[in-house]
């Protein structure tokens, strides 16, 4: 790597000059922690006894046997504490924190896991938490700001810009400039500017490495197709970790297709042409955006993929052929999750549901001797009024109204 | 060169003002009064703001005025015409403000050429320090156009040294930490930070944010070239109209 921070062309810390001594010492806390094993250690004891590590990966064998292909196995991050691998970066930061002193933390968040997730860390550590999430947010999730407020956080709705996760992260970064001698600014994904695309990966990292293990005790084999959505690409950093080197086992990436890639109206930076490379928000990366470089307003049925730029190590990781990209439209992930509730009792996020699409499209061509692992990156349950409205449930919205009148009584 | 420019200016005056405004607000009309109102009444720079989506070092007002142009369909294209009108007929230098990813994206050689040819002087862009900027340098040292560093309360004596390597024209220092548009204590910290930057380079300093009224700018005499005035101005036009720029200015300069 020529310059510290980039991944062939993608990466680097854009950084205005009030925080470059903040990533100074940050960049220095990360690296003596990395090379520290106790550091490790902790945050394995951490994950084992506050959240659900290692979680359990879990043979699909009724789906497995619909598609009559593949053999498909599901991890399941969705049993970690907070209900989403979101879980391993925010208390593996939350470590960090610890190490270096700081009092405060801030998050962004766009449909509130990572600020669910940052508040409960900030409730177990005893810091100060504050969580940015754009205004549209905040009224579309409610339930997340509830539990939020009550783990002891501020949320600020953010009235900026489009009001969305991206305004939520340049109010998180203007925080910080204001207040970095106590605060640690918890970024929720692999992007951002170094070391947060390489500190979220190696947090994450824990996904790949127990599912590497996992399939080689209990499948006999490493597994011939990797399979995770991909937002700013952090789940699928974690578990494409575990597995990088082995030049056998094929890594897919799969983006919102939202309405489909051609109308526009989508989240998919790596699977569609409509993407180019800028810098914004500290890091080089491709983002949907316009030909005078300004953001484009980006759409998916999973509030957590609707992001404009994406991890700068899959950008990279898609140039060199190692990952391979798809994108899943709305209407697929939603036939794809009812299937797997059906099939299985699970209920993956409508994020991770986009992972499951593929895999499905995918399995049938395969042979019954060979393994998939699809990343259940979160559970869909703690959703209910995102995915009912996703279902569009008649009994569900009858219920709401009901309830609505209850109040009004 | 920029550099000379100040010096000279300075000898004539205690201290020069440098305004800024953001291309396309309230109108693109409305933003070529505001110049020629604000070179009438004395100013002697002016930043140039072309807006982007996402400005994560301004606050609220600057941001504001960024997404209101934008909305209003503002192009670079149409900036890069405004700001040639906008240096047209006035002797003052003009600077480009941006975001690194609208040079980025408009390719940096050929910004850079048309900003030259515009009659523009140098560019400050807040989102590229040095490490990063090794393209960006070379496409404005090809057109003899001044980028124009940051130094911040938070830059070591070292890096303000290392960053003088690469600043042209002036050196903006930024008053206090958070974003532009906030309130900024003028005191003896300030002169201590000052003091820093001064024995860092022999660059002219220019000094921004929270640089609002008369007592600020009189504060600054001696102790930096240039007071830059940034949200303060948007404040005024959003308050009290156009039309109150002048006086505001020719109040901070009395």
């Amino acid at each position: 790597m020529a310059k510290p921070g980039y991944y062939g062309p993608y990466g680097g810390a854009f950084l205005p000059e009030i925080l470059v001594a903040t990533f100074d010492d940050f960049r220095e806390a990360f690296a003596s922690a990395k090379a520290d094993p106790s550091f490790w250690q902790d945050y394995l004891d951490l994950m084992s006894t506050y959240s659900c590590r290692p979680t359990p990966l879990t043979h699909a064998e009724n789906l497995t046997k619909h598609f009559g292909g593949a053999q498909i196995y599901i991890k399941r991050e969705d049993l970690n504490h907070t209900g989403a691998h979101k879980a391993n970066n925010v208390m593996g930061q939350g470590l960090l924190v610890k190490r270096m002193g700081k009092t405060r933390v801030i998050a962004e968040t766009g449909a509130g896991q990572h600020g669910v997730a940052t508040a409960t860390m900030a409730a177990k550590f005893g810091f100060e938490c504050t969580i940015y999430m754009g205004e549209v947010d905040v009224l579309r999730q409610r339930p997340n700001v509830f539990w939020m407020e009550r783990l002891g956080a501020t949320v600020i709705p953010v009235t900026e810009g489009t009001r969305i996760l991206k305004d939520a992260i340049n109010e998180a970064f203007r925080d910080w400039v204001r207040n970095m001698d106590s605060t640690h600014y918890v970024m929720g994904t692999a992007c951002g500017p170094h070391p947060f695309p390489e500190m979220v990966t190696w947090f994450q990292s824990i996904i790949g490495l127990e599912t590497r293990k996992q399939c080689l005790e209990r499948v006999g084999k490493l597994p011939d197709r990797v399979f995770a959505c991909v937002g700013g690409g952090s789940n699928a950093m974690g578990i494409f970790s575990g597995f990088l080197d082995d030049g056998d086992v094929e890594l897919v990436g799969v983006e919102a297709g939202g309405h489909g890639v051609d109308s526009g109206e989508h989240a998919a930076r790596l699977a569609s042409p409509d993407a180019s490379v800028g810098v914004a928000q500290g890091y080089k990366t491709y983002f949907l955006q316009d030909q005078d470089g300004q953001m484009r307003e980006t759409h998916s049925v999973a509030a957590g993929l609707d992001y404009v730029g994406v991890s700068p190590i899959l950008s990279h990781l898609r140039e060199t052929g190692r990952v391979r990209f798809s994108a899943a439209t709305d209407k697929e992930v939603v036939e794809a999750l009812e299937l797997t509730i059906k099939k299985e009792g699970l209920i993956p996020a409508l994020e991770s549901a986009h992972g499951f699409v593929q895999a499905f499209k995918e399995a049938p061509d395969m042979s019954p001797d060979q393994v998939i692992v699809i990343n259940q990156s979160g559970r869909g349950d703690k959703d209910i009024f995102t995915v009912a409205d996703a279902f569009g449930d008649p009994k569900w919205e009858k219920f709401i109204k009901d309830k609505a009148e209850e109040y009004h009584a | 060169m920029l550099d000379h420019y100040i010096r000279a200016k300075r000898a004539e005056k205690d201290i020069l003002l440098m305004t800024h405004i953001v291309l396309g607000y309230p109108t693109m009309d409305k933003s070529l009064q505001i110049v020629r109102a604000m070179v009438e009444a004395g100013v002697d720079l002016m930043e140039l703001q072309i807006p982007f989506s996402e400005p994560i070092a301004d606050g609220p007002v600057i941001l504001a005025a960024n997404q209101r142009s934008l909305e209003q369909g503002a192009t670079v294209a149409e900036c890069m015409e405004q700001a040639k009108q906008a240096v047209s007929g006035h002797t003052i230098p003009f600077l480009f403000m941006s975001y690194y990813n609208i040079l980025y994206k408009y390719g940096l050689d050929r910004f850079a050429a048309d900003a030259g040819d515009a009659g523009i002087t140098g560019t400050i862009v807040p989102d590229v320090p040095p490490e990063e900027g090794e393209e960006y340098l070379q496409a404005m040292d090809t057109r003899n156009l001044s980028p124009i560093f940051i130094y911040a309360p938070t830059t070591s004596d070292e890096r303000m040294r290392y960053i003088a390597q690469y600043a042209r024209g002036f050196v903006y220092c930024v008053a206090r930490k958070g974003v532009t548009g906030e309130a900024t204590a003028f005191s003896r910290e300030l002169d201590e930070y000052l003091a820093r930057c001064r024995a860092a380079t022999d660059l002219p300093l220019a000094l921004g944010f929270g640089v609002k009224n008369q007592a600020d700018v009189d504060f600054l005499k001696g102790k930096v070239d240039i007071a830059v005035i940034g949200s303060e101005t948007i404040r005024v036009i959003d308050e009290q109209g156009v039309g109150a720029v002048g006086d505001y200015i020719r109040g901070l300069a009395a």
